[in-house]
């Protein structure tokens, strides 16, 4: 998994690549946590576009992600979910819960 | 038989040769993705809980293919057996938190009961077992 962040203003773009599990999810809420809490910008997005598999404890990161940023009002936008990415968070009835774009330019403009 | 140890880096690898074996047993592509999810998090949860993510711990995994009688037809399923040799669990922890409730954790349990049609798990000795089986519905049999 990688993960790299560009900057947009006072928007943040996480860029994601590969599969989100156990052995790294703790690097995508330390990685997020840090840009909403510290930096404290005013809009997270995150590019899950060249995600194929989110496990639990990766969904548990970008809740945490999206609780930071309702706690200090800024906005946290997912968007470019693979089936699985979106089946899983589906299953866990959180797919209502998250703000969701389908591509970079839907997510900047909401 | 997969023999592991309890090193996060193997999940992946687990979930390749998981998720094809469903495949080639004629599960549909989504119900591929639940096995290979609810595989992914079981093993998460033994070398979290099981094993306090230590990574070099012993894992076995055994698969073997099982049959059902079912409507007076033969269901041919999976069935997944994960052995750990961690301390004895609750079995009331192992039931999953309910939904209704937005907060990270504990969703693990809940894919492994809504991804297979039998959960269970037993302590043999000095190892802890937990069997899992999903049943290929009628239309999808492969022969």
């Amino acid at each position: 998994m990688q993960i790299s962040a560009r900057h947009q203003g006072k928007t943040t773009i996480f860029d994601i690549s590969g599969d989100i599990d156990f052995a790294n999810s703790r690097e995508v809420r330390q990685s997020v946590l840090h840009e909403i809490q510290e930096s404290r910008v005013s809009r997270v997005v995150v590019n899950l576009s060249q995600v194929g598999y989110i496990d639990s404890s990766g969904v548990a990161s970008l809740v945490e992600g999206l609780k930071a940023s309702r706690d200090l009002r800024s906005q946290f936008i997912l968007f470019g979910l693979s089936t699985s990415a979106r089946e899983v968070l589906q299953l866990s009835r959180l797919i209502k819960v998250f703000e969701i774009c389908d591509n970079e330019e839907q997510a900047l403009a909401s | 038989m997969l023999a592991l140890y309890s090193n996060p880096k193997w999940l992946s690898v687990v979930r390749g040769t998981v998720e094809r074996l469903a495949k080639t047993l004629g599960f549909p592509e989504m119900q591929c993705r639940s096995i290979t999810r609810a595989v992914d998090e079981a093993l998460s949860n033994i070398v979290r809980h099981s094993y306090g993510n230590r990574l070099d711990q012993p894992i076995a995994m055994y698969f073997r293919r099982t049959r059902r009688q079912s409507e007076g037809e033969k269901q041919p399923g999976l069935e997944i057996l994960l052995c750990d040799r961690g301390p004895e669990v609750e079995a009331s922890k192992l039931q999953g938190r309910p939904l209704d409730e937005i907060r990270p954790g504990g969703l693990g349990l809940h894919l492994i009961h809504q991804a297979m049609d039998t959960v269970e798990y037993t302590r043999k000795g000095t190892v802890n077992r937990l069997r899992l089986v999903k049943y290929l519905s009628q239309t999808n049999s492969a022969r």
